[in-house]
């Protein structure tokens, strides 16, 4: 039950969405864009969230797209992430998306809300910022289209009124050799303790983490690490977790210590069959 | 209050409602309509005991406003009637206190439809998005199969 009332809207275009965030935004009202709404419908209820308007981008075409054309895959930020699962134009994201929740909730779970989303685990981001994606994305000023990297800083750097469109793949990325590993502290539903992700692009490891701090993230420092192959990759491991950004998260899912221990390994299970196939 | 009219369409009938538009599709079929047969568990999208049918996609209902299912048909528990499914869940003693089968049920009756070949993995995936706390979980997982054997008896 949401404890305060707030008003529905359902542009059908991308203008309509944007205008209608800037008159209701002027009328005083904090409204907020609505993709699968199960983060704004469950941390209201926890009052850790908050609009007086919603609007639901699901009846946008463009942010309902999933297409495969000139070399790049298409990804409209309102498809449920059950939707990208079935249709798998991308497998280390389908791998990724299938471990987030479970399977009834992904149905309604869009790609843009977990991406966006205040709860920082964002795991669908790590394939993203792996394939070195671009976004668009949609303010008052019309629609833009970035690098992932230059918008996505721990999370998306959107401005006042902006909305996720879509998220463009170089296809070139999406049959890349690649592993995942999620790591829970139990049961194989739910939140990870470490999440990691990587592919292998020219005999050099991608690789990107939930889970491990409060926020996802790739980092350069940590990749020069894993790539130093003149070393064994245990040294490699044990080096790169010397650069991961701070804080390690330290709570009821596990310790730091014993966060750096699982994703130690899970490095090591992941990484060595990666780079040696 | 924001209150508006909305139009829902359950187990076939239609209802025309008058509800706040940040209600849920779970609040507004038990407050509502009388419809008491999903549950209210957990309330935060991880035990599954409100699952509904919409658009014939399984949907936790209490992560869902009513105004977004307006005009989509709605199937809850009270909208399936002696399934090859119910008929499973009692041969197998696949309840205990009940509380979550309709959840399960409404989960476990798509999945038979839209996967009659489903394999345990699939089926796996599936009933891992309910919660048993009486843990019937075998005896849920055996009706499916129950289910799903019958299917393919019958092809
Ligand atoms: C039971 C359960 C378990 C979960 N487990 C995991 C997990 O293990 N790992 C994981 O990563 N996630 C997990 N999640 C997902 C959760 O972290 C997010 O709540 C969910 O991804 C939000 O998606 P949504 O489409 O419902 O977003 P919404 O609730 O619609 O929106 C969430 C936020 O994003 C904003 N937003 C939505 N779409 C856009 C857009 N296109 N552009 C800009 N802003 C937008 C909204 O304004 C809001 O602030 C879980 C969720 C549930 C319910
Ligand atoms: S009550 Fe909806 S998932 Fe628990
Ligand atoms: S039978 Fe009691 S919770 Fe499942």
């Amino acid at each position: 039950m949401v404890p305060f009332d707030f008003t529905y809207h359902r542009p059908s275009s991308i203008e309509e969405a944007v205008r209608l965030f800037e008159r209701l935004h002027k009328q005083g009202k904090t409204p907020l864009y609505y993709g699968g709404g199960t983060e704004i419908i469950t941390l209201s209820r926890l009052n850790l969230a908050f609009a007086d308007a919603v609007i639901d981008i699901k009846h946008i075409p463009e942010c309902c797209v999933l297409r495969i054309e000139q070399n790049e895959l298409t990804l409209g930020a309102a498809l449920s992430l059950t939707s990208i699962e079935e249709a798998n134009p991308f497998p280390l994201l389908t791998k990724t998306a299938s471990e987030v929740a479970d399977r009834t909730a992904r149905n309604q779970i869009t790609l843009g809300g977990n991406v966006c989303g205040q709860i920082f685990y964002r795991e669908t981001v790590l394939p993203l910022l792996l394939a070195d994606c671009h976004v668009v994305i949609a303010g008052k000023d019309g629609l833009k289209q970035r690098s992932i990297h230059e918008v996505f800083q721990q999370r998306m750097r959107l401005e006042h009124g902006e909305f996720l469109v879509q998220v463009k793949i170089d296809l070139s990325y999406v049959s890349l050799p690649h592993a995942h590993t999620k790591r829970r502290k139990q049961g194989k539903v739910g939140y990870p303790l470490v999440t990691v992700a990587a592919i292998k692009k020219d005999e050099r490891l991608h690789v990107a983490f939930s889970g491990v701090c409060p926020f996802p993230f790739r980092s350069k420092t940590v990749e020069e690490q894993l790539n130093a192959r003149h070393l064994p990759i245990e040294t490699r491991i044990s080096r790169a977790l010397q650069y991961l950004p701070k804080p390690i998260l330290n709570d009821t899912e596990g310790s730091v210590e014993y966060r750096l221990f699982v994703l130690m390994n899970a490095l090591s299970d992941i990484l060595i069959p990666l780079e040696e196939g | 209050m924001i209150k508006c009219e909305i139009l829902l369409t359950v187990n076939e009938e239609s209802h025309s409602i008058i509800a706040r538009q940040a209600d849920t599709l779970l609040f507004v079929l038990r407050n509502q309509l009388g419809l008491t047969g999903a549950k209210p568990g957990c309330l935060n999208g991880d035990c599954g005991a409100c699952t509904v049918l919409v658009d014939k996609t399984p949907i936790k209902s209490c992560m869902m406003l009513a105004i977004e299912a307006a005009e989509k048909p709605i199937t809850t528990i009270e909208g399936l009637c002696d399934t090859p499914i119910q008929r499973a869940f009692i041969e197998q003693f696949a309840f205990q206190c009940g509380y979550c089968t309709p959840g399960f049920l409404i989960n476990a009756y798509a999945l038979t439809k839209q996967h009659p070949d489903a394999d345990d993995e699939t089926i796996q995936e599936w009933l891992e998005s309910n919660i048993c706390r009486c843990t019937s979980y075998q005896e849920i997982e055996q009706a499916v199969k129950s289910v799903l054997a019958k299917k393919h008896e019958n092809d």
